[in-house]
C-alpha cells in the first residue's frame, strides 16, 4: 500500500478517489462473533431441519451464491461485466462429467481439470476482449457464451444435444463424488466451496490486488497511467472468477448426474447470476449471497405452489424485482443495510455533538 | 454447388439482412441517444410477433394489415419503458442500466410464456405466401415482402431522422444533450420519442417476420443477438451503419451457412463481431 499512498500524496487525486475506501480495519469483536455464530448455524442447519427439501433449497442457494460471487470478482470488483459466465459453469460440468463418464476419472480430479480449462479459456477470451470497453465487452462475452453452447450442442464426442448421463456408482461415495439417499454431503461440500469463494473475495478485497481491481473498475486510464498493469489484473480477475464458476458447474454435474448443453450453458443462467449479484449488491462480499438467498427461495416456492404452470412465474418476479432494484436501489439490497448503519452512525454523532 | 444455389444464398441473405437492419436500427437509435443498450429488444420483437399472431387468430387480420397497429403498440411500449424505467436509471451505473433492461427482458419473456405457453405457433394462412421462381432461383414471397417492407420502414426512419425538424432535434440530443437542452429542445421528450421509434422499428420487423417464422416466447433472442452484432459493427448510434452491417450479417450468415454448415451460421456471425470490434473497437461507422 505504501507506494499507492505516496502516489496519492503526490497529487494524483484520481487514484486517490479510486482508492478512497480505506484499508479495511481488522474485523471487530462483534463482527467476529457474528461470523462464528453464522458458521455454526450453517453447519448445524441440516441437522435441525432434517428433511430433504430444506437441504435441497440451501444447496441451490449456496450453488447460486457461489456463481454470483465468482461473477462478482470479475464484474463487481474489477468492473468487467461478463454476460456469458455460464460458459465456465458448463465447462466445469462437462470436464467433470465427461472424464468420469468416459475414463472413470474421479470427479475431484475432473473438477480440477475443469478449473484449469476454464482459467485457460478466460485468458483466451480476455486477450482479444479486454481492449473492449463497457457494452462492447459485455456483448462480446454474451456472444461467446452463446457460441460455446452452440459448439457443445453439436459436439458428438460429449453427447451433442442429449448430453451426458453419469453412471451411478454406489461404492466409495466420497471418491466418486456421488451420494445416494442423502443430501448432507452435498450440503457440506457446496458450503465449503462457497466459503472458499468468500475467503478469496475477502482476501482480495483487503489486498493490494483488490485496490488495483477497483482502480481498474473506476478509472482504467488513471490506473494504467500510474503503472497498474491493467490487462494482467483483468486477466487475474477473470481467471479466479472462471475457476470458481467452473467449480459450481462440477458440483452441479455431480448433484444432478445429468448434464446437457441446454441446462449448463444457457444464457438464462448467465443472466440469473448477474441479476443475483446485482440484486444483493455487486462489488461487495455479502451482496451475491444476499441476492441468491432472496431469489432462489422465490423460484423454489413458486414451483411448489403453482407447479408446472408456475414454471415462469419466478422469472416474472425476478425480472420485476431487478428492475425495481435498479431504479430504487442501484447499489443493491445491501445498500439498504449499509444505509441504516450509516444513519445510526450519523445519529450517534449528532447526539454526541448535542451533548458536547 | 450450382450457381443457382449461390445466387439464392446471396439473395436470401440480402433479404434477411434488411430485416436485421431494421431491428438493429431501432437498437442503434436508442443507444445513440442515451448510451443505453436495450437488452429487451428481442422481447419487444417477440411481443410484436405475438400481437400480430393474436390479431390474426382472433380477428382474422392479416399481418400485412396489422403492421401499423403493431408499430403503434410497440411505440407506446417503448415510450412507457422510457418513462417507467429508463428515465430513472439514466444516471445510474452501467451495470444497473444493463440489469434494468435485462430484467425487463426476463419479465417479458416469462410473461409471454406464462400467458401463451412456450408452444411454437404460426400464422397458417398469411395473405402473402408461396414462392417465386426467378430463372431457377426460388425465393419465398413472404421473405421478399418482409425485406421490402423493412426497407421502406428504414427509408421512412432515415428521412425522419435527417429531414424533419424533430429528427434533427433527435440527432442534436444524441450529439450533446446539454447543448440541445440550451437550444430549447425538450430532450426528455426526445428520449421518449427515441424509445418509441426504436421499439416501433423492431415491432415492424417482428410483424413481417411473423408471416414466415414461428411465434414463441424465446423467438427474440437470436434476432437480438444478431442486432447487437449489427449495431456494434455499424457503430453504436449510426443508423446508416446498421443498414450496412445488417445486410453484411445477412450475407455472411447465409453464405457461411452454405459453405460451412447451416447449424454454425450464428457462430460465424459471432466470430465476425469479435474480429471487427478487436480491430475497429468503435465499429465500422462508429462515432463514439
Amino acid at each position: 500500500m505504501t507506494d499507492a499512498h505516496s502516489n496519492s500524496a503526490t497529487g494524483n487525486e484520481v487514484l486517490a478517489s479510486a482508492m478512497a475506501e480505506p484499508l479495511r480495519a481488522p474485523a471487530s469483536f462483534k463482527r467476529k462473533m457474528f461470523y462464528i455464530t453464522m458458521g455454526i448455524a450453517l453447519i448445524a442447519f441440516p441437522h435441525v431441519f432434517d428433511s430433504p427439501f430444506p437441504h435441497h433449497v440451501m444447496i441451490i442457494i449456496f450453488m447460486y451464491a457461489l456463481m454470483a460471487q465468482s461473477w462478482n470478482i470479475l464484474a463487481g470488483f474489477c468492473g468487467q461485466i461478463s454476460l456469458g459466465h455460464a460458459a465456465f459453469f458448463g465447462i466445469g460440468a462437462y470436464s467433470t462429467g465427461y472424464l468420469f463418464f468416459a475414463y472413470q476419472i474421479s470427479p475431484w480430479i475432473g473438477m480440477l481439470i475443469g478449473v484449469v480449462l476454464s482459467m485457460l479459456m478466460a485468458i483466451a477470451i480476455g486477450i482479444p476482449t479486454f481492449r473492449l470497453r463497457g457494452h462492447y465487452f459485455a456483448i462480446a462475452t454474451l456472444l461467446i457464451g452463446e457460441g460455446v453452447q452452440i459448439v457443445f450442442q453439436r459436439w458428438e464426442l460429449v453427447g451433442a444435444a442429449s448430453g451426458i448421463f453419469l453412471p451411478i456408482v454406489r461404492e466409495q461415495p466420497l471418491l466418486s463424488f456421488q451420494f445416494h439417499g442423502t443430501k448432507l454431503p452435498y450440503y457440506y461440500i457446496i458450503l465449503a466451496f462457497l466459503a472458499l469463494a468468500c475467503v478469496v473475495v475477502w482476501r482480495l478485497d483487503r489486498s493490494r490486488i483488490g485496490f488495483y481491481f477497483r482502480a481498474i473498475r473506476d478509472e482504467p486510464e488513471a490506473a494504467s497511467s500510474l503503472g497498474v498493469n491493467v490487462t494482467l489484473y483483468k486477466s487475474f480477475a477473470f481467471m479466479i472468477s472462471a475457476g470458481l464458476m467452473s467449480m459450481a458447474g462440477a458440483f452441479y454435474c455431480q448433484y444432478v448426474l445429468v448434464i446437457d448443453p441446454e441446462t449448463v450453458f444457457p444464457l438464462s443462467l448467465s443472466i440469473l447470476v448477474v441479476l443475483m449479484a446485482v440484486m444483493g449488491g455487486a462489488g461487495t462480499l455479502w451482496g451475491p449471497i444476499i441476492g441468491a438467498a432472496v431469489l432462489v427461495p422465490i423460484s423454489e416456492l413458486t414451483r411448489i405452489y403453482f407447479g408446472g404452470t408456475g414454471g415462469t412465474l419466478d422469472l416474472m418476479i425476478y425480472g420485476a424485482l431487478i428492475v425495481l432494484i435498479c431504479i430504487f436501489k442501484p447499489e443493491g439490497l445491501i445498500g439498504a443495510v449499509k444505509m441504516r448503519h450509516a444513519d445510526a452512525l450519523e445519529e450517534k454523532c449528532d447526539s454526541g455533538d448535542a451533548r458536547g | 454447388m450450382t450457381w443457382e444455389i449461390v445466387v439464392q444464398a446471396i439473395i436470401s441473405g440480402l433479404l434477411m439482412g434488411l430485416v436485421y437492419a431494421l431491428i438493429a436500427a431501432g437498437l442503434s437509435l436508442i443507444f445513440g441517444l442515451m448510451e443505453i443498450v436495450n437488452f429487451a429488444h428481442g422481447e419487444f420483437m417477440m411481443i410484436s410477433m405475438f400481437a400480430a399472431f393474436w390479431l390474426w387468430a382472433l380477428f382474422g387480420l392479416d399481418p400485412i394489415y396489422s403492421v401499423p397497429l403493431c408499430a403503434a403498440l410497440l411505440f407506446f411500449m417503448g415510450v412507457a419503458t422510457h418513462y417507467g424505467i429508463i428515465r430513472h436509471i439514466l444516471g445510474a451505473s452501467m451495470l444497473a442500466q444493463i440489469c434494468a433492461t435485462f430484467g425487463l427482458a426476463v419479465f417479458l419473456r416469462a410473461l409471454a410464456q406464462f400467458l401463451w405457453t412456450p408452444d411454437f405457433r404460426s400464422i397458417a394462412d398469411p395473405m402473402v405466401a408461396g414462392r417465386v421462381d426467378l430463372a431457377g432461383v426460388f425465393l419465398g414471397l413472404p421473405q421478399i415482402v418482409a425485406s421490402v417492407g423493412c426497407l421502406i420502414a428504414f427509408g421512412f426512419l432515415y428521412l425522419f431522422i435527417t429531414r424533419t425538424e424533430t429528427g434533427l432535434a433527435l440527432q442534436a440530443t444524441a450529439q450533446d444533450r446539454d447543448a440541445a437542452e440550451l437550444m430549447g429542445i425538450p430532450t426528455e421528450r426526445m428520449f421518449a420519442l427515441g424509445w418509441g421509434i426504436g421499439a416501433a422499428c423492431v415491432g415492424v420487423a417482428g410483424v413481417f417476420l411473423s408471416t414466415f417464422y414461428y411465434v414463441f416466447p424465446e423467438v427474440g433472442l437470436p434476432f437480438a443477438l444478431l442486432a447487437y452484432v449489427a449495431v456494434a459493427m455499424g457503430g453504436f448510434g449510426s443508423i446508416l451503419g446498421s443498414l450496412v452491417a445488417g445486410i453484411l450479417i445477412g450475407l455472411v450468415e447465409s453464405i457461411g451457412g452454405l459453405l460451412i454448415d447451416p447449424s454454425y451460421k450464428l457462430l460465424i456471425v459471432f466470430g465476425l463481431y469479435l474480429v471487427i470490434v478487436v480491430f475497429r473497437p468503435k465499429g465500422l461507422f462508429g462515432r463514439y
